[in-house]
This record gives C-alpha cells, structure tokens and sequence, in this order.
C-alpha cells in the first residue's frame, strides 16, 4: 500500500512540476487573496494583523479547492481513470497517495502565503512550533476530505461547482481549529492552541480511515 | 396497491391531522403566557419538536445509508429512504432556523449570534444541501445510490466534529429543558404537556411526509427505468395491432402516434 501511494504521490507531483500550473496559477491566486482581503477590510493594518489568522485559513481553504480540482482534473484526461483502476494498484495506496501529493502542493503555498502575511499584513510568526503542527495536521485533514470529495464529484458532469459546495462545510471544523491554533500562536500564547491541535488530529484520523475505506468503492464508480 | 392507499397510511395521516390540531388548540389558547417571556414562550410547543424532526430525519438518513452499504441489506429501498429523509430533514432544518430566529429577535435582540447551536444548525442544512445536490446529479441508480451513502456518512460524521468544536468556543442557547442531566423536567403543567404534544405531532408529520416522499420516490425511479420500455412496448403493441411495417419506412408509421398526442 505505501509503495503504491508513494508511486502515485511521486506520479502527480511530477505531472505538477512539469505542468506548472501549481506555480504559475494557484500561486499567484493565493497572492490575489491575500491583496484583496486587504483592499476589503483596513489599508492602515490594524485590521489586517488582528484577522490574520483567519485570513490564512481562509485562503488555504480556497487554494485547497483548487488543488483538489487539479488532481483529479489530471486522472479525468485521456482515460487516465480506467488506466489508474487497471494498473492493479491498491485503491488505499491510490488515495494515500493522491492526498498526500496534495498535501506536499498546500504545504508550499503554505508557506508562501505565511510569507505574504508577514510582508503584507505585518503580522509576526510567534509561536513556530505551534505554527508547524496545526498546520501540518491541518493540511492532512483538508487533503484527505478533499480527496474523498475529489473523486465522489470526479465523474460528474457538474463537479465545478458541485466540489465547494460538498467540501468546504465538511472542512469547517479545520477553519475553525487551526484558525483557534494560529490566534494562540501568533498571540504568544502556545498552550491554548493545543486543544485545538487535537481537534485537527481527530479530523485528520477521522478523514483519512474514511478515504482508505471508501475511496476503492467511488473509484470503481466513475 | 401503493403504500399511500394503504388503510394504516390513511390512519396516520388522520392521526397526524388530530395531533397537529390539538397542538394549535393547545398551543394557542390553553396553555397561559410564561411570566417572562408573555406569549413569545409558545414558540416551544414548535421549535423544540422542528429541531428534534431535522435530527430525527439525518439519523434516519445515515441508519440507511449504512444498510445500503453493507452488502447483506443491499437494496435501492435503502437510498430512497435516505433521500427522503434528507430531504424532509433539509426542510425542518430551515424550520429550525427560522423559528430560533423568531424567538431570538425578542429575546436576545438579535435575529441571529454565532452560538455553538446556531452554527451547528446551520452548518447541518450547508452539509446537507450539498448531499442534495450530489443526489440530483443523475446517473445510474446503484453508483448514485452508492455515492450518496457514501456522502451522508462523510456529512454526518463531521456533524459531532463541528459540535464539540463549537462547544468550546462560546455558548448562548439555553441548554436542554425537558431531557436535562437529572431527567427533572423545568417546565411544568399543561405547558410541559403540550410540548410533548407538539413532539409527537411534529414526529408523525414527519412519518406521514416520509411514507409519501418514499413513494414519489419510488415512482419517479419507475418512470426513469421503465419508462422507456413501457413505450416501447406500447408501440410494439401499436404495431403489431394492424399497421404493416416494412423495415424502410419503419419510423415513419412508428412516429405518427407520438405526434397525433
């Protein structure tokens, strides 16, 4: 299974480096988001370093849709589909694989945009370890929701809009959580992010057993 | 025979008639106004009963989802029962909302506050309108059956996740007056049996909604299936009555019928 996965992660991140939509389109739209929450909300900052948390996640969460859509917009081409079902690939393997590869994708423009944030909103990375681990976990969670999601709406005629619409009130919980975990961070109190930090794991644990059970299934279904 | 026809149906729909009137009655003009709250406190002989409805009707959804998944209770009967209750929960979700808010506006000021019930609620009807919406893409019966079961699970294990979530960020809504820790109702007299009123009114509303929704649901499934065959085999039947076809000009006796309707 982790062959497979690793196999299928190294496959889709490849096709994202040789493809360059990640860093030529999703990038810089992490960026529009950023500029625009600024011209919505305080040109003097204020405002903008209070919310920032918020405003990261947010954003992920937006980035994250797009993400998802690219990876399965990848395998609904030329038949990739019945080719990934024919390869005798195990079907965890394949979600492990697909999730994580998204996972690697959000991870940089993570870190990109917590870049922006500091250049743009003046807020200071208090906290880092705190930091680290919420949005690890985070980013596993959302990944994997996605994933199920990904392939649930994949062979739909409609799954443009159909994909926000399913996924981001089931990732909810992970706005909420890592949103709790970056205030206590970033406000340099560590310790009241780690109810929060567990919540994200639960969410993560839940999303994961969930992909590995059913996405064989959806897979079929196409 | 349909279910709908059925004398035990018909009993419930008369049953669900006389409770939902007694409520009223009830409600209305036998129970006195609270001392606090004035009449404002009737809204409890409705929002209570609406709100247990909607959860009633996902737990109903997600029980079926899971009996159609398990491969031994496998049967389409499971993913319309699902549907159908999605769909009734969707509408007392909005109910919910909606009479909350009535009662919110005089009470708290506020037509809505960003409560741990509230977002609850609210984010219910979000997960499940979107399951709503994955059941109309269409598609096969079984990969829309299955896909969909799939999804209420998904929806529904993330509704505990947002809950407690939401528990420990901040909380207005009074917590539970009759089912409380110690099993002491707080509410006493006519009022407290008029809610339980209203609870079995609201339930049987949603029984008698259900048996109906099932069967509409069964018969649009027909139509989508068999549709096509019972046309077809009308016009076979059409054909072999007198018209002698020749293979060329086949379609055109064929179609005559169709445009003379």
């Amino acid at each position: 299974m982790w062959r497979d996965a690793l196999l299928v992660a190294g496959k889709d991140l490849r096709v994202e480096l040789r493809s360059r939509v990640a860093t030529n389109q999703v990038a810089p739209f992490a960026l529009v988001v950023l500029v625009l929450f600024a011209f919505a909300l305080d040109p003097s900052r204020g405002v903008l370093t209070r919310a920032t948390a918020g405003l990261f996640w947010v954003a992920v969460l937006l980035c994250s849709l797009l993400a998802v859509q690219r990876s399965f917009a990848m395998e609904a081409a030329d038949s990739a589909r019945d080719g990934l079902r024919l390869s005798g690939l195990d079907p965890a393997g394949i979600f492990l694989g697909k999730a994580a590869a998204v996972v690697v994708q959000l991870l940089v423009l993570e870190a990109l945009l917590a870049a922006g944030i500091v250049v743009l909103y003046g807020s200071h990375l208090h906290g880092a370890l705190l930091l680290l681990g919420s949005t690890s976990t985070a980013t596993v969670g959302l990944a994997a929701a996605g994933t199920v999601y990904g392939v649930l709406a994949a062979g739909l005629r409609v799954r443009e809009t159909l994909l926000p619409l399913l996924l981001l009130p089931v990732v909810a919980p992970v706005l909420l959580g890592a949103t709790r975990a970056w205030e206590a961070a970033l406000s340099g109190t560590p310790a009241d992010g780690n109810a929060w930090l567990q919540l994200l794991g639960v969410f993560a644990v839940i999303y994961v057993t969930v992909g590995v059970i059913a996405f064989g299934p959806l897979l079929e279904d196409g | 025979m349909s279910i709908t026809s059925v004398r035990a149906t018909r009993a419930l729909g008369i049953a669900t008639l006389a409770a939902v009137a007694a409520t009223v009655a009830l409600g209305l003009w036998v129970t006195p106004p609270d001392v606090v709250q004035g009449d404002l406190v009737r809204l409890i002989y409705v929002h209570p009963p609406v709100a247990w409805v909607a959860y009633l009707a996902f737990a109903v959804t997600a029980l079926a989802s899971v009996l159609y998944l398990w491969p031994r209770t496998r049967s389409l009967a499971w993913d319309r029962l699902a549907g159908a209750s999605a769909e009734i929960g969707v509408v007392f979700t909005a109910l919910t909302l909606v009479t909350g808010s009535i009662w919110g506006r005089p009470a708290w000021g506020v037509w809505w506050t960003w409560d741990a019930r509230l977002t609850t609620t609210a984010l219910l009807l979000v997960l499940y309108l979107g399951y709503l919406a994955l059941r109309r893409v269409g598609g096969e019966l079984e990969t829309r059956a299955k896909r969909s079961a799939i999804a209420a699970l998904v929806a529904v294990v993330d509704v505990p996740i947002v809950h407690l979530s939401v528990v420990w960020w901040r909380t207005l809504h009074q917590s539970a007056t009759v089912l409380t820790p110690s099993l002491q109702p707080t509410v006493h007299g006519s009022m407290a049996w008029t809610m339980l009123l209203g609870f079995c009114a609201f339930t049987l509303v949603y029984a008698w909604l259900l048996v109906h929704r099932y069967r509409l649901e069964t018969l649009e499934e027909r139509l989508e299936t068999e549709g096509l065959s019972l046309a077809l085999a009308e016009r076979r039947a059409e054909a072999a009555e007198g018209v002698l076809v020749s293979p060329d000009d086949a379609d055109v006796v064929i179609d005559e019928p169709v445009a003379s309707r």
